[in-house]
């Protein structure tokens, strides 16, 4: 069988690179020194595609929503194997809520005919929504974070959903459907800089809101009824001791807490 | 204001812990409120938990298919969409099912929707004002949510305080007739449980638990060398498993193990509330952490602002010493 496969990606900061602070009026974050890369989730979620259709036939397309700069993500993931880039970008679509994304990303799979559509389990807001709605949008099952797929046959999937306490639900799936995945499926393969150049010069499509057909008042600020107000720190615990000084300092201080509290055998 | 209700999710005829904190959610909301609580499934066990929810709830909609008797969120969707009232406010956990349920059925209801909410700071007008987290609870957000078509919401678990406030006068409705066509293209197989291996540290008494932090395969060896010299287990948050340099069996959070030691070191580890949910028992948790923003130090009794590959072999020799 030949499967053609979407997958959902986004460009977020690099946490592991650097720390998220809230700017000084709270507006947002601090963005000027922040480095941007895929987020993690979507990455398995393209190794994913790609070990699929190198098995099964086909052809993964990535595609985000987003602004130029986000084709430097796609590319990365092409270097992976992806043998389609695709970019969503409008001014229409600028302040989009979840369904917003969800309605730009839905009018993307219908112009094309894929089998099967995946997205992270979640990203760097901590949402996990835009699978579940595009699904619903579609009217195509949905299974949350998947942690292993099978093809059954031509018209079905078995998939592993990680569910609490290290337990996994199995499902059988009809296709087409959408998936999101969670970390953990596969070893996503690295990505070299020479990968990176074998791509450089691909094109990578751009649609905007009149190619994709999306009408302004499913997209954008006006109409996201969900809208971040401003950011702020969270609390540092009340009853938490920060311990200073230098280390051999907090060791011995490390030492006498952890006899005190029974760390000790 | 709309009318408020609480999905109820429940397992073997007992309902979640999330059942009676969704109670308090929706008195933030509204403190005048009178929530319904909606639970679906079949049989003995939907009946158990509707009688013990009606002890809680002053309504429970009992919504009784045998193609919810698993609770697939394909169907139990369909089934929400077709009886809850379009301007309904929907409460539900932000559990494996909450998030396999919630988005859809925002859109098959045309409702807003807002995930993981921690707190809620009261409604002006249609609009709610709520509070989450991003960057893996690094930062909050208010954000404002229209609720004048209704919403659905994720509520972190343990963000509310279980209401144990009882009603004397709870009735369950059968809605059972209104759930219409619940044939749906995803079907439920089966549980695989969980591998058990020789360790387990759901009974350990202290553990040194290392995330990220640890940066390479190789130095997970000075986190054993720790966890020896303290007599202590070694455990670890979500990407150690995912990078396959520990085991699935020493994976502590929601989707790992659930842990109730004494004692719990988290090393390099930012505190997801995923990972939090698998500490329980109220230990002393001591975490060092290079990021002074990390979220563990917001319920940590000691912190310390460290890089944990220079610290571990520091503290590991000091209580070698010790022991001599």
């Amino acid at each position: 069988m030949n499967m053609e496969i979407l997958v959902c990606v986004k460009s977020v900061p690099d946490t592991e690179e650097s720390e998220i602070e809230v700017n000084a009026d709270g507006s947002d974050i601090k963005r000027d020194d922040l480095v941007y890369t895929i987020n993690e989730w979507d990455n398995y979620a393209v190794e994913e595609a790609v070990e699929l259709v190198d098995e099964h036939g086909g052809s993964v397309t990535v595609v985000t929503v987003g602004d130029d700069q986000c084709e430097e993500v796609l590319r990365r993931e092409m270097a992976m194997g992806a043998n389609h880039g695709l970019l969503l970008m409008d001014d229409a679509f600028e302040g989009s809520d979840g369904k917003g994304i969800a309605n730009i990303l839905k009018a993307a799979v219908e112009k094309e005919s894929y089998d099967l559509i995946m997205t992270g389990a979640q990203s760097d807001t901590g949402a996990g929504q835009v699978g579940g709605m595009l699904a619903a949008l579609l009217d195509y099952p949905y299974a949350s974070l998947v942690n292993s797929i099978e093809v059954m046959d031509e018209k079905k999937l078995k998939v592993g959903r990680e569910i609490e306490g290290g337990n996994q639900e199995m499902n059988e799936i009809d296709l087409p459907c959408v998936l999101s995945i969670q970390t953990g499926i596969n070893e996503p393969r690295y990505v070299t800089i020479r990968g990176i150049r074998k791509v450089s010069s691909v094109e990578i499509p751009t649609l905007g809101a009149s190619d994709l057909g999306v009408s302004g008042d499913s997209v954008g600020t006006g109409a996201a009824r969900v809208k971040r107000i401003d950011y702020f720190l969270p609390e540092l615990g009340k009853g938490t001791e920060m311990l200073g000084g230098d280390t051999e300092e907090i060791v011995e201080k490390l030492i006498g807490i952890l006899e005190a509290k029974g760390g000790l055998k | 204001m709309s009318r408020l209700f609480a999905y109820i999710s429940h397992k073997g005829g007992l309902a979640d812990d999330t059942a009676l904190e969704l109670i308090h959610a929706a008195r933030k909301i509204d403190a005048a409120a009178s929530v319904t609580a909606v639970i679906t499934g079949s049989g003995a066990d939907l009946d158990t938990v509707c009688t013990e929810m009606a002890a809680s709830y002053r309504e429970v909609w009992k919504i009784d298919h045998q193609a919810l008797a698993y609770p697939n969120a394909e169907a139990i969707r369909k089934a929400l969409a077709n009886i809850l009232p379009a301007d309904g406010i929907v409460l539900i956990g932000n559990d494996t099912l909450g998030m396999d349920l919630g988005p859809g059925l925002s859109i098959k209801m045309d409702s807003s929707f807002a995930v993981d909410v921690v707190d809620f700071e009261g409604t002006d007008g249609s609009t709610l004002r709520l509070v989450r987290q991003e960057y893996a609870g690094q930062v909050s957000t208010h954000v404002d949510c229209d609720i004048s078509a209704g919403a659905v919401i994720t509520v972190r678990p343990g963000a509310f305080r279980p209401d144990e406030s009882r009603v004397a006068d709870g009735r369950v409705v059968d809605k059972s007739g209104d759930a219409g066509d619940l044939r749906v293209g995803r079907r439920f197989l089966e549980i695989v449980e969980a591998e058990v291996g020789d360790i387990d540290i759901t009974r350990s008494e202290v553990l040194v638990s290392v995330g990220r932090g640890i940066g390479d395969k190789e130095n997970i060896e000075i986190a054993k060398e720790l966890a020896d010299a303290l007599g202590a287990d070694l455990c670890c948050s979500r990407p150690i498993v995912d990078a396959k340099w520990l085991e699935k069996l020493r994976q502590v959070g929601s989707s790992g193990r659930t842990v109730k030691p004494k004692v719990y070191m988290a090393m390099g580890i930012s505190g997801s509330f995923q990972h939090l949910m698998g500490i329980k028992g109220s230990p002393f948790i001591i975490a060092v952490n290079k990021n002074p923003r990390a979220p563990v130090f917001q319920v940590a009794q000691v912190g310390v602002v460290a890089d944990i590959i220079e610290l571990m072999p520091k503290l590991t020799e000091a209580l070698r010493r010790g022991s001599r």
